[in-house]
């Protein structure tokens, strides 16, 4: 229900990211971001630049850091979870090498949702 | 692997607790070492002090094809001359360094009278002043060339760092030194052994992370992303820039100390200065 209310008050591109959405989860835990500027911010390299340490389905020349991005969803119990990860990963693991973008704010909290909607959908 | 992995990462942890849990530097030393030696099995250990070319075969014959005419030797040869030209008192750095050019393994010391780690940049610039000439910046331009020339003189001298133990204050500066390469900052929370240590060998993007054994031998360095020679400082400042923290003075104690403990962690390594890199 959240997601939709983000829809219906999205940008044209948004509407994607929701029939994307509404096909490929429409488990009640559904993510609130934009799918299609998620996918742009973690090929940036000047944003989430994800793509410099993980393999991304469709990315070019992927970094061998940190674990492929695929199969999200069978690994994250929920979209929430799976925020908080790329919000903080020293929540789940101090040692991990991973930026905290979001309590750094490298990223907006609404880049950190669409880029964690772009991160479910793969 | 894991195991070591994890010892090498106490040593990162151990530097928040209490003093008591913290290794010697030798200690410390024949963890760093051995960690780098296991997790790359098929690098010899001299093999170190090329980086990531140690790593990559394709990497590595492009760097020596590039090797075949030095970038640096321009640098090389207008540090020659300097180091060839009377001051204007006359007197010339040979003055100062009787034994010179190739004096590059002596540095870093620790300075018991100065109480305080000294590096080739600060000993040249102290020798110019001596002789009524102005200091240059330690880590860009005319001192960086005039580094490649002695660094080029001083390439196969094995560095051995001496921490002397009748002086508990070149303990402190190295373990200042220690934890300044163990310390997550900038934006990004990285700290140095984030990608050189566990990460080393993997790609970013595909740029190899090298392998932080090895990283002090080859300086002063021609950057092809810089156009120019560089020295060690130089880089620390890109470093932690990168991960969008702020960088220290060259020849500053941070740096001065972060040397120390790097150039320990390395010795017995051949220096192989100057370089090419990317």
């Amino acid at each position: 229900m959240i997601s939709l209310g983000k829809c219906a008050t999205g940008a044209a591109v948004a509407a994607l990211g929701c029939v994307l959405l509404v096909g490929t989860s429409a488990a009640a835990d559904a993510p609130a971001g934009d799918v299609a500027a998620g996918k742009e911010i973690a090929m940036d390299r000047t944003k989430g630049n994800c793509i410099a340490c993980h393999m991304i389905p469709g990315g070019q020349s992927p970094g061998t850091i940190g674990p492929a991005l695929v199969a999200i969803q069978a690994r994250y119990p929920s979209f929430d979870k799976l925020r908080v990860q790329i919000h903080d990963p020293t929540v789940a693991n101090p040692m991990s090498a991973m930026p905290p973008f979001g309590r750094n704010r490298l990223l907006t909290e609404k880049e950190l949702d669409d880029v964690t909607a772009y991160m479910w959908s793969l | 692997m894991n195991k070591t992995l994890a010892i090498v990462m106490a040593i990162g942890l151990a530097l928040g607790a209490a003093g008591a849990l913290q290794a010697t530097p030798q200690e410390d030393q024949a963890t760093f070492q051995n960690y780098f030696i296991k997790r790359f099995p098929n690098v010899p250990k001299d093999d170190f002090i090329n980086g990531a070319y140690a790593l990559d075969p394709v990497g590595r014959e492009n760097w020596e094809a590039i090797e075949e005419f030095p970038p640096y030797e321009t640098a090389v040869s207008n540090g020659e001359k300097m180091w060839g030209t009377p001051f204007a008192n006359g007197k010339t750095y040979a003055d100062c360094f009787p034994d010179g050019p190739g004096i590059a393994a002596r540095y870093p010391h620790w300075d018991k009278e100065k109480g305080m780690v000294v590096t080739l940049t600060m000993d040249l610039n102290k020798c110019r002043e001596a002789n009524g000439e102005k200091p240059l910046k330690p880590e860009t331009g005319p001192m960086a060339e005039l580094n490649a020339y002695i660094a080029l003189e001083s390439r196969g001298q094995v560095r051995n760092v001496e921490i002397p133990e009748d002086d508990p204050r070149a303990l402190a500066a190295y373990e200042k030194g220690r934890e300044f390469y163990f310390t997550r900052r900038g934006q990004f929370n990285f700290s140095c052994v984030t990608c050189h240590g566990a990460n080393s060998g993997n790609q970013l993007r595909s740029e190899i992370l090298s392998p932080a054994f090895g990283h002090t031998t080859h300086w002063p360095v021609y950057r092809s992303k810089w156009g120019e020679i560089g020295g060690l400082h130089r880089r620390y400042k890109g470093c932690n820039e990168q991960v969008r923290a702020k960088a220290f003075e060259a020849d500053g104690e941070e740096y001065r100390n972060l040397e120390f403990f790097m150039t320990f962690m390395d010795s017995g390594l051949p220096l192989n200065g100057p370089g090419a890199r990317k």
